[in-house]
């Protein structure tokens, strides 16, 4: 039978997982085995189309090996449509910084980052970024630590300010847009501009999700026909009710997964 | 009567949008409205007027991010 290791097709005469180990690799020590998406210690049967990774911990995989490595942990069917997706992120503070690396351990094939500010001390609190980053233009700090998690996520950065003008031509390409913003007029602002000017494009949006009130009161919510909205509803940031971190993860694992969805086929929050 | 964000509303039809924004106030800057399941520009807010059956649809944002 044909089955794929370690990301190569290969033809295969074992018939189960541990077979095939002893076949290729002289001791089980320090082997992870993935199979079809899924870590492994038990001995299964091996069928036509099958995907198994063996990867010996500690070595440094060659370079044809490294991106099934990498993806070994996917499921295969699954990363094939994550890896053919172009998504826009609006925004690269606590909710996108975090949605775009969720997205690039997913193994997203196209990122499109978008915005126009420099990463500063304040913004530590929350966001994805390090000390040594603080100066840099978010776009270039986000996609340099893009590329450490993931080199095989092709991005692209636009270090802009949006505005109604510009929102058309800079999202027109990307499959799905990620609002990001931290301002509610922006929100408002790129929300009506990519309903109105990009039709039929999707939009996952976030509202309601300072402070640290209960994980439990963030959603996601199908409430227009392109339009998903994740958060509370209702938290606004102000004085005495700031970001923090883990409510903004969540929030924005809320968007990631909604935008993983969608790149499914799945329609429904 | 129309429905807004599933609630029924009376007393709405021949309303503008505007108007049912400021009733029900929403501050406009902040929403986005859908309308039948078609999005509404902003800039048709005051003109469009609002007919029996109706379903409305309106997203306040509120910042953090």
């Amino acid at each position: 039978m044909r089955i794929r290791m370690n990301g190569k097709p290969m033809q295969c005469d074992a018939t189960s997982l541990w077979k095939l180990r002893e076949e290729r690799y002289q001791t089980s020590k320090h082997l992870v085995v993935i199979f079809n998406g899924f870590q492994t210690d038990q001995d299964l049967a091996l069928s036509e189309g099958d995907e198994v990774v063996f990867i010996e911990k500690g070595r440094i995989p060659q370079r044809d090996e490294f991106e099934a490595m990498l993806s070994a942990r996917h499921t295969p069917h699954v990363y094939e449509r994550v890896r053919r997706a172009r998504v826009a992120v609006a925004g690269l503070g606590g909710l996108g910084s975090t949605v775009a690396v969720a997205l690039a351990r997913t193994g997203i094939g196209f990122l499109h980052l978008v915005d126009f500010d420099i990463v500063e001390p304040s913004n530590l609190n929350r966001q994805q970024y390090g000390v040594r980053h603080l100066g840099q233009h978010k776009t270039e700090a986000l996609a340099t630590i893009i590329g450490e998690i993931n080199p095989y996520v092709r991005v692209h950065f636009d270090t802009v300010r949006v505005c109604e003008q510009n929102i058309a031509p800079l999202f027109r390409e990307d499959d799905i847009v990620c609002e990001a913003f931290d301002r509610a007029d922006a929100k408002a602002m790129l929300v009506n501009g990519v309903l109105e000017h990009l039709p039929g494009k999707k939009i996952v949006a976030a509202s309601g999700l300072a402070g640290y009130e209960s994980s439990n009161t963030i959603t996601t919510r199908k409430v227009m026909k392109y339009l998903y909205l994740c958060g509370d509803g209702d938290s606004d940031a102000r004085p005495g009710r700031g970001l923090m971190a883990p409510r903004v993860s969540i929030c924005a694992g809320h968007q990631a997964n909604m935008i993983l969805r969608l790149i499914q086929g799945s329609e429904d929050a | 009567m129309i429905r807004l964000n599933g609630r029924i509303i009376e007393n709405a039809v021949g309303l503008t949008l505007a108007q049912l924004i400021e009733r029900e106030r929403y501050t406009p800057s902040l929403v986005a409205v859908e309308c039948n399941e078609e999005i509404v520009c902003r800039s048709a807010y005051p003109h469009r007027v609002l007919a029996e059956g109706d379903v409305v649809e309106v997203v306040h944002f509120v910042g953090g991010g």
